[in-house]
């Protein structure tokens, strides 16, 4: 893995979201408690909502268009609906963010 | 016989303490050995300097190894000598009184204390939390009558402090960065049940404060601490307890391998093969440590690598006690990262007990619990164990001692009340008295309503009443189904709402706690709800969340299908000047907006604007004199009006002027669902007033006030509230309306479907016949309206701009 660092855990909201451009496009980086956070596909399966922009509950996230609901750990949509994100392994090291370039420059692959 | 090797360990620590027992139980013969330490004596206890503190033992109880101990086993003491220099070439330590030799050399040099570099930190009166002297020097505090302490940091070592203090009669503020205490250890959940503890103790706690600075007193001591929002705290003593770190200066200059700690290997030796190090001071695998079991099985692998007996240090789970008297809690394993983890949420609130497990592919990976932990070594030992808990999974909550169905009580929250608490808030009626009543026959509801009058107005706490049956004649009981909120609770929105004012709920992690929650922090359907619960009940203590809002409202701006948002500023009444149509129209150039549109409400719409460029886009409508219009919200949207009496042959009253008076008092105020108002000039009704949530026709007597129309899914014409004379009663009813609505109303019911539940005559007694209510009702609108009746934008053009661009740009990065 290739660590790299996108910046501080507080940029984030608790229980919120922030974009990462790449150059394969958009990826969301949510913070769901005081030192916890994933990274994953910000576009929903769905209809293409932007998940940054969902409430985030446990180490969940509701897309905002019409309320999917997606495990920021899996990424496999909850309940009823069927669907999954891509997810990107991240760590935080003395309250920096670091996500795995290598995954993310694979993702177009994968 | 060979000449005994030289032994110099720097440091008499914990784990060089640890270590020396273990070297000299594996081989006494082995070393010559020299203990340096630049405190003025042995080894004792680091952890218990908080019962020190708090007075529940003695220096002398805590000491572990005393001058006997040294002399016995032929250790040379260089106390209270600091070493300030290795040189691994010559292989000789530097201290304050010379130069000496080693064959080996253990670095056990602990951490320092981290000090926030904020101006005034070094003056006189601020102090760390880390030996002797310091623990001495809040002692001495306690001794003084009326004396005040801050200390900064709400971890473990800043709260140890704090209590330890306050046993001592110290009057002490926590200041604490993050938005509950012990973050590190401890979900917010269990944070707000430990902050309560620390309050009942009179222990102050403020939260998210960030300090600025600490000013000098005209004696040149610190004498007060300067927040960045303002407030000023004084004190006699200053207690900085914000992290620790790894001692490594030595280490460093001489040349040893460090990154934020001294580079070990899994036999605790440096990058100089006699030179092992272990402790705080160290780093190994990326991980460095603050806490003592990990560092007694370092010491034990570090003796045993100086007799040369093969070991490995494995770096394990570690669990946290406070031990503070009185703040029971727990905290083990991880709570971070990982895939496919899932919750087990256990609440009592009658207890005040909190447990939670993390479970990871059929193991528990952490567990925080509040209030009872004796479970706590159990579940530690299943995670260190990795034991498969898929069979007991059903009642692993309950512990080891438990086995059988054990399903959380729905009940729990209502029992928990105590009986003066009031259920019914129209008739003051309380818990205790209801309950008699039942006990005393009344077996059903109608029965209860007629002889204590419980739930017979406006029925809101009927929920409630129906638990209270349940509860006292247990399964005789069949109480009809209410509506849960959501999964997360089996409270209604009815009971929620009552629970939150007859018990003094005032922050979520209360709600979760006191209402028993089933998750760890709500979802997207009763977020919402009880953000706006809170603030409508709450509107000083409480602060609006918005990662609780609809993206909607929290970025204040409508989101479109393709992601894009739409911009709507406010039109007062509908008026418009020519300045602010230019300035409507130079954005709508400026940021390319693809779609212009008047819209439905008497205003004009721009449609597709990109998120990233909102901030910019409201500034330029803030610069032209224009604030946002809501059009997002669940508050005032619009007060559509007609011309009225300024311009129109039937006008009778100035219908236009009201509407602008009217939005500009109810502007920026969050209700249960949208609201809108409109204002026609004459019967006529050209501003459809009459399917509005309020609606004023004007009149040549004066003003006809309606309420409680629909056109949107329902179609219903609005019901008379009452007529006035005067402009200003129409203000006042319009408001008191509206207020009782924020009171009462579920969240997402339109004031339609509210009077529906409640009964217009309800209504009307409060709004209209009593005027004390009408009063209060105005008050507290106008209360709650000091903290919101402000542009949003304004607001996140000011502080909130940079969370509208992107975290980081990785596409920037890949051109280079
Ligand atoms: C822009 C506008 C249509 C227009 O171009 O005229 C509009 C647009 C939307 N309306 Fe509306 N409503 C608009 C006037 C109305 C009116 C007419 C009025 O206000 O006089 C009504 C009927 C009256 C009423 O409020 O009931 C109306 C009844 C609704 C409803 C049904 C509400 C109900 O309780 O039955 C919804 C759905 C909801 O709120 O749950 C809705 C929801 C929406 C949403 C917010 C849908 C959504 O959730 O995304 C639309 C947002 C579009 C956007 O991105 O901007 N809109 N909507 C009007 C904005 C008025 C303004 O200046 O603020
Ligand atoms: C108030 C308090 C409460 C705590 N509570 C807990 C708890 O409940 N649970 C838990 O697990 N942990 C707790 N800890 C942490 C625990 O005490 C430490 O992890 C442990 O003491 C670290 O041991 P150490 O030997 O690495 O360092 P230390 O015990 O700090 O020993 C290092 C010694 O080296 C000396 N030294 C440093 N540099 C030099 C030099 N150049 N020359 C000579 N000597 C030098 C220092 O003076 C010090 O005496 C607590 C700590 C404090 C302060
Ligand atoms: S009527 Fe329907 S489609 Fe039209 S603006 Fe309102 S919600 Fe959207
Ligand atoms: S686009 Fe996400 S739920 Fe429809």
């Amino acid at each position: 893995m290739s660590w790299i660092d996108i910046g501080s855990v507080e940029d984030i909201p608790l229980r919120g979201a922030r974009i990462l451009k790449t150059p394969e496009g958009c990826v969301a980086v949510f913070r769901t408690e005081e030192q916890e956070v994933f990274a994953a596909s910000n576009t929903c399966p769905h209809k293409g909502g932007p998940l940054s922009e969902g409430i985030v509950h446990g180490r969940s996230v509701t897309c905002p268009l019409h309320n999917w609901v997606f495990s920021l750990e899996t990424g496999e949509a909850q309940g009823a609906d069927e669907g999954r994100i891509a997810t990107y392994p991240v760590r935080l090291e003395g309250g920096r963010i670091l996500i795995d370039g290598e995954s993310l420059r694979t993702r177009s692959a994968a | 016989m060979t000449a005994k090797q030289k032994l110099i360990v720097i440091g008499a620590g914990m784990a060089s303490g640890r270590m020396l027992e273990h070297l000299l139980e594996a081989d006494r013969e082995a070393y010559d050995i020299t203990l340096f330490n630049a405190e003025p004596r042995g080894n004792y206890n680091r952890l218990m300097l908080s019962p020190v503190l708090s007075g529940e033992k003695t220096y002398e109880e805590i000491v572990t190894h005393d001058d006997a101990w040294y002399a016995e086993n032929g250790i040379t003491c260089r106390f209270g000598e600091q070493v300030t220099a290795i040189d691994p070439a010559a292989k000789t330590v530097t201290g304050e009184k010379g130069v000496l030799a080693y064959d080996k050399l253990v670095i056990a040099t602990g951490s320092t204390p981290f000090i926030i570099p904020m101006p005034g930190h070094d003056l006189p009166g601020v102090i760390a939390y880390r030996d002797l002297e310091d623990t001495e020097e809040m002692i001495a505090l306690g001794d003084k009558a009326g004396s005040k302490a801050v200390v900064i940091g709400g971890g473990l070592l800043g709260l140890e402090a704090a209590a330890g203090m306050a046993a001592r009669g110290v009057d002490v503020t926590v200041v604490h960065i993050m938005g509950h205490l012990m973050e590190r250890q401890l979900d917010e959940a269990a944070g707000y049940l430990l902050r309560k503890s620390l309050m009942d103790k009179g222990i102050k706690v403020l939260c998210q404060a960030v300090s600025k600075e600490i000013v000098a007193g005209p004696d040149g001591r610190a004498e007060k601490l300067v927040l960045e929002d303002g407030t000023e705290l004084a004190f006699d003593l200053l207690v900085m307890a914000v992290g620790i770190r790894p001692s490594i200066a030595l280490a460093k200059e001489a040349g040893l391998a460090v990154g934020r700690g001294v580079h070990v290997d899994d036999q605790m030796i440096t990058s100089n093969e006699d030179i092992l190090a272990l402790g705080e001071c160290v780093e190994h695998d990326g991980e460095i440590f603050g806490l003592v079991a990990p560092l007694y099985d370092q010491a034990k692998v570090l003796a045993h690598t100086l007799v040369g007996v093969a070991d490995r240090f494995i770096n394990k789970e570690v669990s946290t006690k406070l031990k503070v008297t009185g703040c029971d809690l727990f905290s083990a394993g991880d709570f971070a990262e990982g895939e496919g983890r899932e919750d087990i949420v256990f609440r009592d609130p009658a207890r005040g007990v909190y447990k939670r497990l993390v479970l990871e592919g059929g193991r528990i990976v952490g567990a925080v619990m509040y209030g009872d932990t004796a479970d706590g070594a159990w579940f530690y030992s299943q995670i260190k164990d990795r034991t498969d808990i898929e069979e007991m999974r059903e009642t692993l909550i309950f512990g080891p001692a438990y086995q059988g169905g054990g399903a959380s009580d729905p009940l729990a929250a209502v029992a928990a009340l105590p009986d003066d608490a009031e259920i019914c808030g129209c008739n003051g009626v309380n818990k205790g008295t209801i309950v008699e009543a039942i006990k005393g026959g009344a077996g059903d509801l109608p029965t209860l309503k007629t002889c204590t009058k419980a739930s017979a107005s406006c029925g809101t706490c009927t929920g409630l009443v129906e638990q209270l049956l349940e509860l006292t004649l247990g399964d005789d009981y069949a109480a009809p189904q209410t509506q849960a909120v959501c999964g997360c609770t089996d409270l209604s929105h009815e009971d929620v709402r009552r629970l939150i004012k007859t018990q003094d709920l005032k922050s979520q992690a209360a709600v979760w706690q006191e209402l028993g929650w089933k998750t760890p922090n709500g979802c997207h359907v009763c977020r919402p709800a009880i953000n706006f619960y809170l603030l409508a009940d709450w509107p000083l203590e409480y602060q609006d969340d918005p990662q609780s809002r609809f993206v909607n409202e929290r970025k204040h701006a409508n989101i479109q299908k393709d992601g894009t948002f739409s911009v709507v500023p406010r039109m007062w009444g509908g008026i418009t000047t020519p300045d602010e149509l230019r300035a409507i129209a130079d954005a709508a150039d400026k940021y390319q907006v693809p779609t212009v549109k008047v819209t439905g409400g008497q205003r004009i719409d721009l449609l597709g604007v990109k998120g990233e460029d909102l901030p910019a886009i409201w500034a330029d409508l803030n610069r032209a004199g224009m604030v946002s219009g809501h059009a997002y919200s669940k508050g005032l949207r619009t007060v559509k009006t007609c011309v009225g009496s300024d311009h129109c042959r039937f006008g009778t009253q100035d219908s236009t002027g009201l509407g602008i008076k009217l939005e500009k008092a109810l502007w920026g105020s969050w209700t249960p669902h949208k609201v809108k108002l409109a204002v026609s000039g004459c019967p006529r009704n050209c501003a459809e007033a009459t399917c509005k949530d309020v609606g004023v026709i004007c009149v040549d007597s004066g003003y006809q006030i309606s309420v409680a129309g629909a056109a949107g899914m329902d179609l219903k014409e609005t019901e008379r509230l009452a007529d006035v004379p005067s402009e200003q009663e129409a203000i006042d009813l319009s408001i008191a309306f509206i207020q009782l609505y924020r009171e009462n109303a579920k969240y997402l019911d339109r004031p339609y479907k509210w009077v529906a539940k409640v009964g217009l005559d309800w209504v009307k007694e409060r709004v209209v016949d009593d005027l004390e209510e009408r009063q209060r009702l105005i008050d507290a609108f106008e209360l709650s309206q000091s903290i919101y009746r402000k542009d949003p934008w304004a607001d996140h053009v000011e502080r909130k701009a940079e969370g509208y661009a992107p975290l980081a740009d990785l596409t920037l990065e890949a051109a280079e």
